[in-house]
């Protein structure tokens, strides 16, 4: 039974355990509040030009 | 400036998608087998090479890397050509990556039908193998950032940054899966062992379907949506901000394959969290290629290229809002090693990723050929079929994994498990029959398409070098002042790589670490001691034949399953464990303690349970294994095998590999003496009659599994004798 208290138990017994979730948090959190701020910063128009990019490219079918 | 002329190459682009129809119909077809083999488990013909054990990993490398992965260069390098204003970086690379590649699905099957695999699920193949994807998957690479380098457009539009985040992860995720320590030429052991092995290969198998089956046919259905509807996509921002939160979130996310399991709770719930935010992104994704579609719904209804990617986009969206809800522990106590994980991968394999891959070769293959589809009311017929055959799979496996996880979990009323397992696995016959039909339609469709685009192909002539021009990129930008952040990355595919290399190693990072460091953290369970010769030959055995592909060996800490298995799994009882064994799908009984209490049966048993399973379970739907009770145990490569074990880090004396061959003769004769014993005994004729051969693998086979989950219960018998 011992052994199972011990296996249990071992991850709280590691050092310093719990600055893992704080850290992650920070990440993740820092991550996407500064995707989201970068990424409403760009320019409309920049955009939109950028999502044409598929449909001016087929020499082939402009030749029809 | 004036403009450059050059040529697109749609040579390699018609390879990948002959191979992509070829390997589509082959993968397809084991797939079909595999699945009727659940109702006729005689379909194996009794022979080895097409038992359930080995074809199920061909079927599942067939379709993933052979027919998906074809798929991904078809795509990537008619796409990738086109949105750089450029051809691809070079034709000797793009054609060793083309026949590398196939080389690499050919030993796969031959290997995997021989019996070579290291025993980790979408990660079988041999080490000699991984090298060669290694060096194929650089050469894929090199060709791609050797032509967004020389590219004549200046913005790197999204596709390219899902195909750039693709090959760098997969590399990663490889590499990282794969350090394995060769025995022989086809022989290896993972490095990691137990937990450390579950966690690194799931958060590789949860990657592979992350990077291979969806970030590459994002990028594919970022460039052909917009092709085939004609109309830009929905939100270039929302794009932007997809690609960010979808290759950082899903990195973290593989620890929910092991919910319940010995591995440490945090990282279960770390899984867990991530895998429910990574809702936003997966929907955000398929909203926006869904509402590219706005104000051209009416098209959907004419065209049949918009009615395939239609349905795989929605079935993205379904796999993607099912996969987060199956890891809410709650629910995954109740889905895991289910049929509804089969159902849940389907729903993605064959509408998502099948869907998208019809879609876009019917839409590729005209252009290609100058001409027109064969047979447009074929396609529309191979629509509907295809969609009946997802129905029929997805919906029948949904009722089988429900139905079976509440068996296992019913108590009587006196509160003794209300089934065996075998009872389970008979009440699923009907189920597993509609699933083969729904298979069987689908890969009709699949068949009708390859012969509609055949026609197409014979009906035109193949433009195989498509002329365009277009300006050269000037050496230097003109500096706007301010430069955005975004344009800083997106212009440079190395900063692009770079930086989609750091985003997805935290993930993994933040996991590892810790989980790593639990070796030395870890309470050895000082009984739990390495196999014994034979028994490690025997549990070779048990990898080659696949049995973790229906067999788990880990029992989770629940009631019904401690009532039924014994003792739930601990971590300290797989430190030896290279590679672990904890399967992914009970289609039989867990086997963790299999050599203990209730489980524990005679080596009888074993050996006529081999010879044919309904011999000892009427009903089973195993299949007969008659070769074990013949074929010679490899005794040669243990003291090689030994020698690694020691490597690394499995506590064998020093010197033992020179004993082990002793050691495993007397433990064989032992065990066949028993066994004579036994079935002399069980057919009232003299032991001298029995004749058993001692070195036949069926006897290190029945060494491993008697041994199976015994060792913590050692000093328990020791106390109370």
């Amino acid at each position: 039974m011992t052994i199972l208290i011990k296996v249990s138990n071992y991850l709280s017994s590691m050092e310093g355990i719990s600055i893992y979730p704080i850290i992650t948090l920070i990440i993740f959190f820092g991550f996407f509040a500064l995707m989201f701020f970068l990424t409403y910063k760009i320019d409309k128009k920049k955009l939109d030009e950028n999502s044409q990019l598929p449909l001016n490219d087929n020499h082939y079918e402009k030749e029809q | 400036m004036e403009k450059e002329k050059f040529y697109y190459d749609n040579k390699i682009v018609k390879w990948f998608a002959y191979a992509t129809m070829l390997w589509g119909i082959v993968g397809m077809l084991v797939g079909l087998i595999a699945a009727f083999q659940f109702v006729f488990p005689s379909l194996n013909f009794s022979i080895p090479y097409t038992t359930f054990g080995r074809i199920r990993p061909l079927h599942t490398n067939a379709v993933i890397f052979a027919f998906v992965g074809n798929g991904i260069f078809m795509g990537v390098y008619y796409s990738l050509q086109r949105l750089c204003k450029a051809p691809m970086y070079s034709k000797v690379l793009s054609k060793i990556h083309f026949w590398g590649w196939q080389l690499i699905i050919v030993l796969a099957a031959l290997t995997l039908i021989l019996g070579y695999t290291t025993g980790k699920e979408y990660a079988e193949l041999e080490w000699p193998i991984d090298i060669l994807i290694a060096l194929i998957w650089v050469v894929f690479g090199w060709n791609m950032m050797g032509t967004i380098i020389k590219r004549r457009e200046r913005h790197i539009y999204v596709a390219i940054w899902f195909y750039i985040a693709t090959f760098v992860t997969v590399a990663v995720l490889h590499i990282v899966n794969s350090i394995e320590l060769p025995v022989t030429l086809l022989k290896s052991y993972p490095v990691y062992a137990g937990v450390q092995d579950a966690l690194v290969q799931w958060w590789y198998g949860h990657n592979a379907v992350a990077f291979f089956l969806t970030t590459p046919y994002l990028g594919i259905m970022y460039y052909f949506v917009p092709k085939a509807s004609n109309r830009p996509v929905f939100s270039y921002r929302l794009s932007i901000i997809h690609f960010w939160a979808l290759i950082f979130l899903y990195i973290w996310a593989g620890p929910h394959h092991l919910l319940y399991t010995s591995l440490p709770d945090w990282a279960q719930s770390l899984g867990t969290v991530f895998s429910i935010m990574l809702i936003a992104p997966s929907w955000g994704g398929m909203l926006n290629g869904l509402l590219t579609l706005r104000g051209a719904w009416d098209k959907v209804r004419e065209d049949v290229i918009l009615k395939f990617l239609v349905v795989a986009i929605t079935c993205y969206g379904m796999s993607t809002l099912e996969g987060p809800l199956l890891s809410i522990k709650s629910l995954n106590a109740i889905t895991h090693f289910t049929d509804w994980t089969i159902a849940h991968v389907h729903v993605g394999a064959l509408g998502w990723n099948g869907f998208l891959t019809f879609g876009v070769l019917y839409w590729l293959i005209p252009r290609i050929f100058r001409t027109k589809l064969a047979s447009k009311s074929m396609a529309n017929a191979h629509f509907w079929i295809g969609t009946l055959g997802i129905i029929f799979y997805a919906i029948p496996m949904y009722w089988a994994g429900w139905t079976q996880s509440m068996m296992w979990k019913e108590f009587t009323a006196d509160g003794r498990l209300a089934y065996q397992f075998l009872e389970t696995v008979i009440e699923l016959k009907p189920l597993y029959m509609l699933r083969a039909l729904g298979g069987t339609l689908y890969l009709v469709g699949a068949i009708m398409m390859v012969w509609n685009l055949v026609a197409t192909i014979r009906k035109g002539s193949a433009l195989d070098y498509e002329a365009a021009e277009a300006e050269p990129l000037p050496k230097k930008v003109a500096s706007h002042g301010n430069e955005h952040w975004h344009r800083w990355i997106e212009r440079k595919p190395v900063q692009m790589l770079v930086v989609s290399l750091v985003v997805i190693l935290i993930g993994g990072i933040v996991e590892f670490v810790p989980t790593f460091m639990v070796k030395t953290n870890i309470p050895k369970i000082a009984e739990v001691q390495p196999l014994t010769p034979l028994e490690l030959a025997g549990r070779d055995v048990y990898i080659k034949e696949g049995c973790y592909v229906c067999h788990s060996q880990m029992i989770r800490p629940f009631r019904s399953e401690t009532a039924r298995y014994g003792d739930y799994s601990k971590s300290g009882e797989f430190v030896y464990d290279h590679p672990f064994q904890w399967g992914s799908k009970r289609t039989g009984p867990d086997l963790a303690r299999e050599g203990v209490g209730n489980n524990k049966k005679s080596h009888q048993w074993h050996y006529n349970h081999m010879l044919n399973p309904t011999n000892t379970s009427p009903g089973s739907i195993m299949p007969p294994y008659p070769w074990l009770l013949t074929t010679k145990v490899n005794s040669g490569d243990i003291p090689a095998k030994i020698r690694a074990m020691q490597k690394l880090g499995v506590p064998y004396p020093e010197g033992y590999d020179l004993e082990a061959i002793n050691d495993m003769e007397k433990q064989a004769n032992k065990i066949t003496s028993e066994l004579r014993k036994e079935i002399a005994l069980a057919n009232k004729v003299e032991e001298d009659e029995v004749n058993i051969p001692a070195n036949t693998e069926i006897i290190a086979l029945i060494a491993y599994l008697q041994r199976l989950g015994t060792d913590i219960y050692k000093t328990e018998t020791a106390s109370n004798n």
